[in-house]
């Protein structure tokens, strides 16, 4: 929050200096885009002559009609209450880039008919590689993360070394580096356990950290009250500790989950039939390569939206347990 | 009365140059209460710690039952088990209701069943007279009654010592006789207690002996009735006079 004053002003938005400021300045962007070639131009026809040979004077005359609109746009927003604003200015945006992506002239039949195969293939395999090596990555980061804050210094090592490792090295390097480097030692690896085996290993030395942070989080009386009772080290740490630091550790890890959910598209340098693949593979064959990443584009959005909604309700509910 | 419970002999302690316990000796025995007072930063609190070694010593030796404590031992746990320990913050697990705190020991280091570990810990949360707060949560409780539920999650545990840290000095005022009521009830039923605090109305009316520390020693030993009304000590006459001045 940035904690606003009580005092009422009238909005920066109604300010005649600013309105003023933002139609120059937005007379000038588009003035600079000059959308004269497009139907913009076409509507402008009876004032500027035709949009082509219109030269700077119906440049500037389009950008200072459409800087007047974005500048109405503004202000009619202003009037209305924060809720609305927020709607508005999403859907305004949404339409933006729809109608951006929709300037390519994309074949939607096309789309529509690998569609599905993306989402059974592609965003299933996506989601259960990611869903499997956050789980593994959790587990990961826990020993890391105990190791990292324990006084044997070959286990301090150990993890200090590993977190140091998988977090200094590009994870695409990663990737390459296991599956092509494990068949060198003799072990053989299908690119679905390589991919999660990576990814699993990167996300593990970042989620150290946070499992650490988590843990540090839990007071020292938490753990001298479990010591006092005659409890020992491994049952204070799942039954005290650990169930503490969840409120801490789970935010984060969301977070990591979504992006894991971005970066698993890595993996499909690999040959991982995951939505990146199917979308490069599939808009290869007939380079239709915008339709396909357009929509792979929207699809990884929608998952991290949804992730994003039940993340948010997670970190809710671990709010009103903790009191 | 029996051999003593507690003895600690020689017992020096530093936290790096500090010198936080110089050469303490003393002794509890069955049934007996002790309270320990003194200036802050004087190593009351370290002394009670060290007890169940939630803080270590480095020279002198400490006896507890008869298992002497020392870093190489194994049974720390089993000597922690006979010694209830309350603190200052309470230290209740904020995560757990009030029930599953005083479950939560017997079961997982007693190994009682759940129904025998409830039933203690409903006998202790009458004893220290709220068992209507059981199924709430710490944080929805006052600090004494989070105090008391500290004192009973101790007391499930069935130890042959109490050692209060400072039980008091977190709570707000009116809170304070609440615990020091339990306290007492505990003192009239015989359990041994060693507590660090500067209620001297508690000393006065519940301890067999006070003893008063400074700059990490033992300066004065006495019954509260010599104590209070005539200290040897020019250390425990000043200090004395401080806190009893209000």
């Amino acid at each position: 929050m940035l904690y606003p004053d009580t005092v009422q002003r009238d909005p920066l938005v109604h300010k005649p200096k600013f309105i003023a400021l933002t139609i120059f300045l937005s007379m000038l962007v588009f003035a600079a885009i000059n959308l004269n070639g497009t139907i913009i131009g076409e509507l402008m026809r009876p004032v500027i002559g035709e949009p082509s040979e219109s030269g700077l004077f119906g440049r500037l005359s389009t950008g200072l009609v459409l800087g007047i609109l974005f500048a109405v746009n503004i202000v009619l927003i202003g009037f209305l209450r924060f809720r609305w604003q927020v709607l508005v200015v999403w859907l305004e945006l949404l339409a933006l880039f729809l109608s951006f992506f929709y300037s390519f002239d994309l074949n939607f039949e096309f789309i529509r008919s690998k569609l599905w195969f993306m989402i059974t293939q592609g965003v299933f395999t996506t989601l259960y590689v990611s869903a499997i090596s956050i789980v593994l990555a959790s587990i990961v980061a826990i020993f890391g993360a105990v190791a990292k804050l324990s006084s044997n210094g070959f286990a301090f090592a150990m993890a200090s070394f590993y977190t140091s490792f998988f977090r200094g090295l590009p994870l695409l390097m990663q990737i390459y580096l296991i599956y092509l480097g494990l068949p060198q030692l003799g072990y053989v690896i299908d690119a679905v356990p390589a991919g999660i085996l990576a990814l699993t290993l990167c996300y593990g030395a970042y989620m150290t950290e946070i499992f650490r942070a988590g843990i540090q989080s839990i007071p020292k009386g938490q753990w001298e009250a479990s010591r006092a009772l005659g409890v020992q080290f491994g049952l204070t740490m799942r039954r005290v500790i650990l169930p503490q630091s969840m409120p801490v550790i789970i935010p984060p890890t969301g977070n990591q989950f979504i992006a894991m959910l971005k970066d698993s598209s890595l993996i499909s340098v690999i040959g991982v039939w995951e939505l990146m693949f199917i979308a490069r593979t599939a808009g290869a064959k007939e380079f239709k390569h915008m339709e396909m990443l357009i929509t792979a584009a929207l699809i990884y959005w929608i998952l991290s939206i949804c992730l994003e909604l039940v993340q948010t309700r997670i970190e809710r509910h671990f709010r009103t347990q903790s009191h | 009365m029996s051999d003593p419970i507690i003895t600690m002999r020689g017992v020096n302690k530093w936290y790096g140059k500090y010198h936080a316990l110089r050469d303490v000796n003393f002794s509890v025995k069955q049934g007996e209460r002790i309270v320990i007072c003194g200036p802050s930063g004087s190593g009351k609190s370290t002394l009670i710690r060290t007890l169940n070694w939630l803080e270590a010593h480095q020279e002198g030796t400490i006896t507890i039952d008869d298992i002497e404590l020392h870093p190489k031992m194994r049974k720390i746990d089993q000597v922690r088990m006979e010694v209830g320990m309350v603190f200052q913050h309470f230290n209740l697990f904020p995560h757990m209701s009030v029930l599953e705190n005083l479950m939560f020991a017997p079961i997982w280091v007693r190994g009682l069943s759940e129904p025998e570990a409830r039933e203690i810990a409903m006998t202790y949360l009458e004893r220290v007279h709220i068992p209507e707060h059981a199924e709430k949560y710490p944080g929805q409780l006052s600090g004494g009654q989070q105090q008391r539920v500290a004192i009973a999650r101790a007391l499930c545990m069935n130890p042959k010592v109490m050692l209060f840290d400072e039980p008091t000095s977190a709570l707000d005022p009116e809170m304070v006789s609440e615990v020091l009521d339990v306290m007492t009830e505990l003192a009239r039923d015989g359990m041994t207690m060693v507590c660090v605090t500067h209620e001297m109305g508690f000393a006065k009316a519940v301890a067999d002996r006070v003893i008063f520390m400074d700059a990490g020693e033992i300066i004065e030993e006495a019954d509260p009735h010599n104590f209070f009304d005539a200290p040897q000590n020019e250390r425990t006459k000043a200090f004395l006079g401080q806190i009893l001045q209000h």
